[in-house]
């Protein structure tokens, strides 16, 4: 037990990520609002790119530029000075991809309230039950 | 449902605080996910394709295919919101409100009955506030400036961080800035709808059109060396145009996507008054 | 001074998060989910992900809080939850 802790204090960033998925995750499933339910789901995926792109960090590497320039096309490079790009280009397009997303959730939610005049989960359910 | 959905999150967390366990170390240089597949992209990048950025290099040249997708995601994103809000069932006759320009006296017209333009009445919004000068004279001298920068971002994402997609949305971004701080109307009139909607499309054509080019000069679909005997320059080069060419495809999509979005969700279809 | 800046800056982000999901005003949350979102990118940015920092910076602080503020602006505000 006692060597457990020394590995819990090292690896706080890991328990931070997943307290932070499971807030978004709470509020998809157990919030009233559909506009709440939609910042859950943000926060959900940002969370989780933020997870992913921590794996790509190294201990005293630089950024994923070359420092050389342009005309450095013969220089040997090393791979342990530079930060892994490969978790970095996945993260890109996921970022883009939940700004989509989000467009179509917030259109359908303006469309739902258009409809029911109500943006309230229970409100929606009991306007449908009652038809 | 709090209940069921408390259990759910703290049994899916403990899941995943039993799998992080098993984790490498924080920043460790000899994890799997940075020696397996990297290490190569890292050394070979510069002598492949000439760019120094990696991730640029590596997401419109080695992994181009993944990208194309994305741009066809996003467009199709824009599509959808199109489709749920732009085309409604009934159609009620709009009332208008008009402003007399020297009195300030409020004109409302009902059923759709219209002043034609003239100078002595405005049309104006249901919720009108009146037009602050510095916020408009301000806006207008900044949103040149902005579009230059995001120009400058796709165009040097080569050699510092940028890009297609970052350039993009600054370029979306200054047409919504636009709108917010004068009226829709105003930005409607410079970037019309029927343009905002062709243009969408045309960026992802962009990109899969390099990709046949190069396919029609004889090599793969997206293999930018083929565009060599086109450009008049040395493979390698020509590898960091094609990732040029297709970086101006992907930030005319996403301007376009982002605008368009706005558009459709501000006005909630209606494209008469926005925020 | 490295490791201090980290922590400091995750229970910021932890402590937007939460902030934006229990204000009964849906404007503040939009608001609440701009600062959470520029939070991220500091975090990114700290961990030497630039490009991943600038994409957030301009699509999550930027374009996503308008589109949150526009969509709340044609439904209703206040929210009893």
């Amino acid at each position: 037990m006692s060597e457990l802790i020394p590995t819990i204090i090292a690896k706080y960033n890991y328990w931070i990520y997943i307290t932070l998925m499971m807030i978004g995750l709470y509020a998809m499933i157990a919030k009233n609002n559909l506009v709440k339910k939609i910042v859950g789901m943000n926060i959900f995926q940002t969370a989780i790119i933020l997870f992913y792109v921590s794996i790509g960090v190294k201990k005293g590497a630089t950024i994923p530029i070359s420092t050389g320039g342009h005309g450095a096309a013969h220089e040997v490079v090393h791979a342990a000075d530079y930060l892994n790009p490969l978790p970095h280009v996945l993260m890109l397009t996921a970022i883009v991809v939940g700004v989509a997303t989000l467009g179509v959730a917030l259109a359908l939610a303006l469309r739902i309230y258009s409809r029911y005049n109500t943006l309230e989960e229970d409100e929606i359910l009991a306007k449908i039950r009652k038809k | 449902m709090k209940i069921i959905g408390l259990i759910i999150t703290i049994i899916t967390g403990a899941f995943l605080v039993y799998a992080a366990v098993d984790f490498p170390a924080w920043a460790d240089p000899n994890s799997p996910a940075s020696t397996y597949l990297s290490p190569y992209f890292i050394e070979n990048s510069m002598k492949d394709t000439s760019v120094p950025n990696f991730v640029t290099s590596l997401l419109a040249d080695y992994r181009g295919f993944d990208t194309m997708f994305e741009t066809t995601v996003i467009f199709t994103a824009g599509l959808v919101c199109f489709i749920l809000l732009r085309i409604s069932g009934g159609k009620e006759p709009e009332t208008r409100h008009y402003r007399h320009v020297l009195t300030g006296v409020t004109v409302t017209l009902k059923e759709g009955r219209k002043i034609p333009a003239s100078e002595d009445f405005e049309r104006i919004d249901d919720l009108w506030t009146p037009p602050d000068l510095i916020i408009k004279t301000g806006c207008r001298l900044m949103i040149p400036f902005i579009q230059l920068f995001a120009l400058y971002v796709i165009a040097h994402g080569h050699s510092s961080p940028g890009g297609g997609f970052q350039g993009g949305v600054i370029l979306g971004a200054s047409i919504i800035l636009l709108a917010i701080s004068h009226d829709l109307r105003t930005a409607l009139e410079r970037m019309r709808e029927k343009v905002v909607a062709i243009l969408c499309p045309v960026g992802v054509a962009i990109y899969a059109g390099t990709g046949t080019l190069c396919l029609l000069l004889g090599l793969n679909f997206l293999d930018y060396s083929a565009l060599a005997s086109v450009l008049h320059v040395d493979p390698i080069s020509a590898r960091s145009h094609g990732i040029l060419m297709v970086e101006i495809g992907v930030g005319i999509a996403v301007m376009t996507t982002m605008i368009w979005i706005y558009n459709n969700i501000s006005s909630a279809g209606k494209y008469n008054q926005g925020l | 001074m490295f490791w201090q800046i980290d922590l400091a800056i995750l229970t910021l982000v932890v402590v937007t998060a939460v902030g934006s999901l229990m204000v009964k005003d849906l404007l503040g949350a939009a608001i609440l989910f701009g600062a959470y979102s520029f939070l991220m990118c500091l975090l990114w940015s700290i961990m030497g992900a630039v490009d991943v920092a600038f994409t957030e910076a301009s699509v999550g602080a930027g374009v996503s809080s308008v589109f949150f503020v526009a969509a709340v602006f044609r439904t209703s505000r206040r929210t009893k939850d």
